[in-house]
C-alpha cells in the first residue's frame, strides 16, 4: 500500500474545515489529515455567535463538526495548539506546544483577529474584541456584574454585539466615527431607518465621535472623545475591523500584502502551500464573510485532490444584519453614482425601503430595509450580470407578498453557488441530495444537508430547487401538510381513515395506512394517539408510549431530568389550607424552587422522578396539566366581588370553566382567561379563548396567543348568561378538537379556518348542539392522572421507578 | 451471545417480564446512570442515560423500533450503536445486555461507543 499524502491545515475555523469537508467528499482516502486550531473547541459556526450573545442559541448549538466527526474521518485534531513556525524547506510545521508535523500539502486558514485600536488605556480590563466563543462567554459573564457597555464601531459586528448586550440587560452606547451607521453597506436613507429602529429597541448612538482615550484604573471606567466629551463604560467592545492573521506566512517567506497573496487556485507564492479564508488576499481583496470563503474552499479542495476546476475569480458579496426584528440586506454597490440609475420604493408607513442600483442596464447592487425577501433573487441577478432591458421595472422590485416569477430562477445558478450561507451548502449539494436520496420536502433537505437549518432565510430558494429538480412531482402546496417523514398522508385523510376503517390502535393505524417506518417517530405517534382519542373517546385506550415525556409522566421534564409539579388552582384562586399543604410538601421533599407561574398558580420545580407519585399523594390536589396539549389554566381577575369596575363574577366564571374542561386533550395547549370588565386584567385578549364581561353579558375572543407569535384574539360571539358562556366554549373547543391539526394552536387554527367561519359555526344553534353533545362524551371519561398513578402500583413501577443496581 | 462473557462484570438489574414494553427504565449503578429499553421486538438494549447534546435523560424518550428520541430536543439515537442520527452528530455509550432465566444482566464494561 502506498503511503497517503499528508495534508496539514492551520486554523480550525470556518474556511479551513469547510475545505476539508469538500476534500473528504471528493477523495475520502487520499490524505492523512491533521488540523491545528488555537481555540479549545471543535469547529464552530462563528457567524452564529451573535445568536449566542443574543440568547437565542447556546454555544453547543453552534458546533458544526463535533469531535466525533474528526474521529470518524481519522482527522488528527490539535485544539488549543497554535502553529508558530512553518518550515517550507523541511516541509514541517511546529506548534507552541512543541509538536512538529510534516506535510505534503499545507493549508493556511488562520482567519483574522479583531483589530484593536491602539488607544491609551486599551489594555485595561474590560476592553475586548468580539470574535470567538471565549469573547462571547466573557461578555455574557460581564453582563451579570456590570451595567453599561460601549461598543466602538457602528458596523455589522458592532450592532450585533450591541443588540446582544441589550438582550443581556445592559445599557449600551454605540460609538461611531462617522455620522451614519453601517455606512459601508447602507445608503443614508437605509442607515437612518436602521438607526431609528435600533434606537426604538433601546440602543443609544454616539455618532461623529473619535475615541481618544480609555479611562479607568485597572478596569475600564469610561471613554474620552476627541471633542472632550466622555461617557461611562464598564465594558468596551472594539468592533472596528479585522486584520488578517499573516505573521506565520510572513516569517515563512510567503508573499504577503494585507493578506496572504493567493492566485485563482488559492496557491500562495510557495509551492504546496495554500491559503483560504479571511487570512488570504485574492486579486487584492480580502473577504470578511463566509459565502466567498466557501466558494474559495470548493475550488481549493478540487485543486488539492487534483480534480479539474474552474478558477476562483472573486465574489460579489452581500450582508444581512442578524438582529431580531430588523431586516436589512445589502449587496453589491449601494451608493448612487454618476452613471448609475436606481429604482426605489420607500414606504414610511410600513417601514420598508428598497433600492436597486442599475448601470448600463445591469443590476449592480441593492439595499433592502424592512422586507428583504427579494435579496436572494437580486443577488443572483447581480452575480449573473443579467441584462434587464426587457424587464418591467416594477417587476424587478416586487411589492411585499407578491412574488411572481420575475428575473431569474435557480436554474440559472451555478452548481457551486452557495444557497445556505450559514451552513455553506451549495446548489449542487442540495440538488444531488434531492436526486440521490429521493428528498421531496424542505424539511428533508434540511435534515440531510443542513441547508436552511440556521436562520431559515434560504427556505424559498430550497423550495425553488425542489421544484426545479423534481419538476411536476413537486407539489408546493403539499409541502407542510404531511404529518412527518413516515407517511404521505395528511391529518384529514388519517382521521377519515380512522373513522372509516374503525382503527383503534396507534400501531394499527401505522400498519394499515402503510407507514414507511413501521414504528413511526416522535412526530406522528403522539398525533395519531390524539386523533384516535378524539374520534373515539369512550373506547380508545390511550397509548402512553406514544406520548411525549411530559404527558406520559404528567409532569414537566427539566433540563437536568428532574420534573416540575403544578397542582390545579382553579381560576388562580387558592386558600390557606391548600397553601399550607403545598408548603409542607415542598419542605418535606426539599423542592429546590417554588415559583408563582404566569398562569396564576404555584410551580414546584426540580422534583426527582422517583418522588413524584408520593408528592402527589400528599398534595392530594388534581394535576394542573401544566405539561400537556390540553386545557391549561383559566386566568381570572378579581371581578365584581371586590373590584370597583367589575361588572360580573369573573373568578366564579373562570373556576366554572376550568372545572368543566380540566384534563381535556386538545390539538395544542389551550389557555383561557376571564376578565370582569374590558380593562381586561386577566389578559383575555391574548388567550386561546378569552372571556370579557361587559355590561349585561360576555364577549368571547378566540385565537389569541401571547407566545412566540403574539396574536390578538378575535371577537367570535357575544352572549348573555354564564350558561351560554359554557355552551359556546364547549362548542368552540370541540370544533377545535375536531378540526385542529395536532400541534396547531388556536391562533393558527383561527387564521387557517377564518374568523368568519368560526363565528358562523358558533352562531348555528344545531351545530352547537351537536358539538356540545360530543364534548359531553369526551369529558365524561376523563380521570385525574395523578390520582390514577397514586392508586396504581403498575403505573408507579413502569413509569416512575428507578432501579438501583448493586 | 450465549454465555456470560467472563471478561465483563455482569450486574443483574431487572426481571425481563417486569420491564414495560416499548419504554425505557432508569438504572443507577454507582456513579453511572443507564437507560434500558425493552423493545417491541423483544430485544433489550442499554445505553448511557445522557444525551450527547445536552444531557437529556434518554430513558424517558419516545421509543420507535430500535431508536429513541431524546425527550429534550428530539435527537434520534440508535439504541444498538449509540449513534445520533443525521443531521445531528454524536454518540452515546452502549452496554452489553444478557438475558438468562428471565433476568436481565448488563455488562458494566462499555462496548466501544464509536462505530466506524
Ligand atoms: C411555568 C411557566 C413559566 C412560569 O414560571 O411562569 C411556563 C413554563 C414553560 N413553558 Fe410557558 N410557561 C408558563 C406560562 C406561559 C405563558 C403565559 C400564560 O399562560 O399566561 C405563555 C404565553 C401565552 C401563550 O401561550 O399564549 C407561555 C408560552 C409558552 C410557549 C409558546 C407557545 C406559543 O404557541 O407560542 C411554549 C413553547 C411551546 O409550547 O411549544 C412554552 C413552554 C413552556 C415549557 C413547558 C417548556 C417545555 O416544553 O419544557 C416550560 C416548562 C418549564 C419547566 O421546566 O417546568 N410556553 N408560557 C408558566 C406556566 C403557567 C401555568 O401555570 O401553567
Ligand atoms: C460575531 C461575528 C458575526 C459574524 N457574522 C457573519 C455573518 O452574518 N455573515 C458572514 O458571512 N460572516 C460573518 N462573520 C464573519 C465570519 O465569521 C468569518 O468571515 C469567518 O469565520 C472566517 O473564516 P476563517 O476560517 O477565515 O477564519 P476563522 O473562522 O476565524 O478561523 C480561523 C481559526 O484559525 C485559528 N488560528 C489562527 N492562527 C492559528 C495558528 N497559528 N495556529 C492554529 N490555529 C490558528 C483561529 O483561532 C481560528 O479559530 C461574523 C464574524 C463574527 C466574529
Ligand atoms: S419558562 Fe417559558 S419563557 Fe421561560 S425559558 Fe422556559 S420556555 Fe422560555
Ligand atoms: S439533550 Fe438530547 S436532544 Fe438536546
Amino acid at each position: 500500500m502506498t503511503q497517503k499524502e499528508k495534508l496539514v491545515v492551520i486554523g480550525n475555523g470556518m474556511a479551513g474545515v469547510n475545505t476539508v469537508e469538500h476534500i473528504l467528499k471528493l477523495a475520502p482516502n487520499q490524505f492523512d489529515i491533521t488540523i491545528f486550531g488555537s481555540e479549545p473547541h471543535p469547529n464552530y459556526n462563528r457567524i452564529l455567535l451573535s445568536y449566542v450573545l443574543a440568547g437565542d442559541s447556546k454555544v453547543d448549538d453552534i458546533v458544526i463538526n463535533s469531535y466525533e466527526w474528526y474521529e470518524e474521518h481519522n482527522i488528527s485534531l490539535y485544539t488549543g495548539e497554535t502553529i508558530i513556525r512553518i518550515n517550507s524547506a523541511t516541509k514541517t510545521v511546529t506548534s507552541d506546544k512543541g509538536t512538529t508535523i510534516s506535510y505534503d500539502k499545507l493549508i493556511i486558514s488562520t482567519g483574522s483577529s479583531a483589530f484593536m485600536l491602539p488607544l491609551p488605556g486599551a489594555d485595561k480590563e474590560g476592553v475586548i474584541a468580539y470574535r470567538t466563543i471565549q469573547d462571547c462567554e466573557y461578555m455574557m459573564e460581564a453582563a451579570k456584574n456590570y451595567k453599561k457597555a460601549v461598543v466602538i464601531g457602528g458596523g455589522l459586528l458592532g450592532l450585533e454585539a450591541a443588540r446582544g448586550f441589550l438582550n443581556l440587560g445592559m445599557k449600551v452606547d454605540v460609538v461611531h466615527i462617522c455620522d451614519s451607521i453601517m455606512e459601508r453597506q447602507l445608503d443614508r436613507t437605509a442607515s437612518k431607518m436602521l438607526r431609528d429602529k435600533l434606537e426604538s429597541q433601546g440602543m443609544n448612538f454616539l455618532l461623529n465621535k473619535k475615541t481618544e482615550k480609555i479611562l479607568g484604573k485597572d478596569r475600564v471606567k469610561g471613554l474620552k472623545f476627541s471633542d472632550g466629551s466622555k461617557v461611562d463604560a464598564d465594558l468596551v467592545v472594539m468592533a472596528v475591523g479585522i486584520s488578517p492573521n499573516v505573521q506565520l506566512a510572513v516569517d515563512a517567506g510567503i508573499e504577503v500584502n494585507r493578506g496572504i497573496v493567493v492566485n485563482d487556485f488559492l496557491e500562495t507564492s510557495v509551492k504546496n502551500i495554500f491559503s483560504v479564508g479571511e487570512c488570504a488576499e485574492h486579486r487584492g481583496i480580502g473577504y470578511g464573510l463566509v459565502a466567498p470563503l466557501f466558494e474559495q474552499g470548493a475550488v481549493l479542495a478540487k485543486k488539492i485532490v487534483g480534480v479539474d476546476t474552474n478558477p476562483y475569480e472573486g465574489s460579489v458579496v452581500y450582508t444581512k444584519l442578524k438582529v431580531s426584528g430588523v431586516d436589512v440586506f445589502s449587496g453589491g454597490e449601494f451608493i448612487d453614482g454618476e452613471n448609475t440609475k436606481s429604482i426605489k420604493i420607500e414606504d414610511e408607513f410600513s417601514g420598508i425601503y428598497k433600492k436597486v442600483l442599475i448601470r448600463e442596464n445591469k443590476i449592480v447592487g441593492a439595499v433592502l430595509f424592512g422586507d428583504t425577501s427579494d435579496g436572494n433573487r437580486l443577488m443572483q441577478m447581480i452575480r449573473n450580470e443579467t441584462d434587464i432591458t426587457g424587464f418591467e421595472k416594477s417587476a424587478i422590485l416586487q411589492e411585499p407578498g407578491n412574488h411572481g416569477s420575475s428575473g431569474l430562477s435557480v436554474a440559472d445558478m451555478n452548481e457551486d453557488e452557495i444557497i445556505c450561507g450559514c451552513n455553506g451548502v451549495s446548489k449542487g449539494t442540495i440538488c444531488s441530495a434531492i436526486k440521490e436520496q429521493g428528498l421531496s420536502s424542505i424539511e428533508e433537505v434540511k435534515n440531510c444537508t443542513t441547508a436552511s437549518r440556521s436562520c431559515g432565510g434560504c427556505k424559498p430558494l430550497v423550495s425553488d430547487l425542489l421544484e426545479y429538480t423534481l419538476g411536476d412531482e413537486f407539489d408546493k402546496s403539499a409541502q407542510k401538510e404531511t404529518m412527518c417523514e413516515c407517511t404521505d398522508l395528511e391529518k384529514d385523510e388519517i382521521v377519515a381513515q380512522i373513522k372509516e376503517k374503525g382503527l383503534s390502535h396507534v400501531r394499527e393505524v401505522m400498519s394499515v395506512l402503510g407507514w414507511l417506518n413501521e414504528e413511526g417517530c416522535s412526530k406522528c405517534r403522539p398525533a395519531i394517539n390524539y386523533y384516535l382519542g378524539m374520534v373515539n373517546p369512550k373506547q380508545y385506550q390511550d397509548d402512553s408510549t406514544s406520548r411525549f415525556v411530559n404527558e406520559r409522566m404528567h409532569a414537566n421534564i427539566q433540563k437536568d431530568g428532574t420534573y416540575s409539579v403544578v397542582p390545579r388552582m382553579y381560576g388562580g384562586v387558592t386558600n390557606p389550607a391548600d397553601l399550607k399543604k403545598i408548603a409542607t410538601v415542598a419542605e418535606k421533599y426539599n423542592v429546590p424552587k417554588v415559583k408563582i407561574t404566569g398562569g396564576q398558580r404555584i410551580d414546584l420545580l426540580g422534583v426527582k422522578k422517583e418522588d413524584l407519585t408520593s408528592m402527589w399523594e400528599e398534595l392530594d390536589m388534581p394535576s394542573g396539566y401544566a405539561y400537556g396539549k390540553a386545557i391549561r389554566t383559566v386566568k381570572t381577575c378579581v371581578g365584581e366581588e371586590f373590584c370597583r369596575f367589575g361588572t360580573a363574577d369573573s373568578m366564579g366564571m373562570g373556576i366554572q370553566i376550568e372545572k368543566r374542561f380540566e384534563r381535556l386533550n386538545t390539538p395544542a395547549k389551550v389557555k383561557m382567561a376571564v376578565s370582569g370588565c374590558p380593562r381586561n386584567c386577566a389578559e383575555s385578549g391574548i388567550k386561546d379563548l378569552g372571556v370579557v364581561a361587559i355590561d349585561g353579558g360576555w364577549e368571547l375572543y378566540a385565537g389569541g396567543n401571547g407566545g412566540v407569535k403574539l396574536r390578538k384574539g378575535d371577537l367570535v360571539a357575544t352572549v348573555k348568561t354564564e350558561e351560554e358562556v359554557i355552551e359556546f366554549t364547549e362548542a368552540y373547543l370541540q370544533y377545535y378538537r375536531e378540526t385542529g391539526v395536532y400541534g396547531e394552536r388556536t391562533s393558527e387554527w383561527v387564521e387557517r379556518l377564518g374568523v368568519q367561519h368560526i363565528q358562523d359555526i358558533l352562531a348555528d344553534e344545531s351545530k352547537r348542539e351537536e358539538l356540545c353533545g360530543r364534548m359531553d362524551t369526551a369529558l365524561s371519561v376523563l380521570k385525574d392522572p395523578w390520582k390514577q398513578a397514586v392508586e396504581n402500583e403498575k403505573i408507579q413501577k413502569d413509569l416512575y421507578e428507578v432501579i438501583e443496581a448493586k | 451471545m450465549n454465555n456470560l462473557n467472563k471478561d465483563k462484570s455482569w450486574i443483574e438489574v431487572a426481571k425481563y417480564d417486569e420491564l414495560p414494553v416499548n419504554s425505557g427504565k432508569t438504572v443507577r449503578f454507582k456513579e453511572k446512570e443507564l437507560a434500558i429499553f425493552r423493545l417491541t421486538n423483544g430485544k433489550i438494549l442499554a445505553i448511557e442515560n445522557r444525551c450527547p447534546h445536552k444531557d437529556g435523560v434518554l430513558a424517558e424518550g419516545i421509543v420507535s423500533g430500535e431508536y429513541v428520541f431524546c425527550p429534550l430536543h428530539d435527537r434520534k439515537i440508535d439504541l444498538s450503536s449509540g449513534l445520533v442520527q443525521k443531521p445531528d452528530t454524536g454518540c452515546v455509550k452502549t452496554f452489553d445486555v444478557f438475558v438468562q432465566n428471565g433476568k436481565v444482566y448488563i455488562a458494566l464494561l462499555e462496548k466501544s461507543g464509536i462505530a466506524s
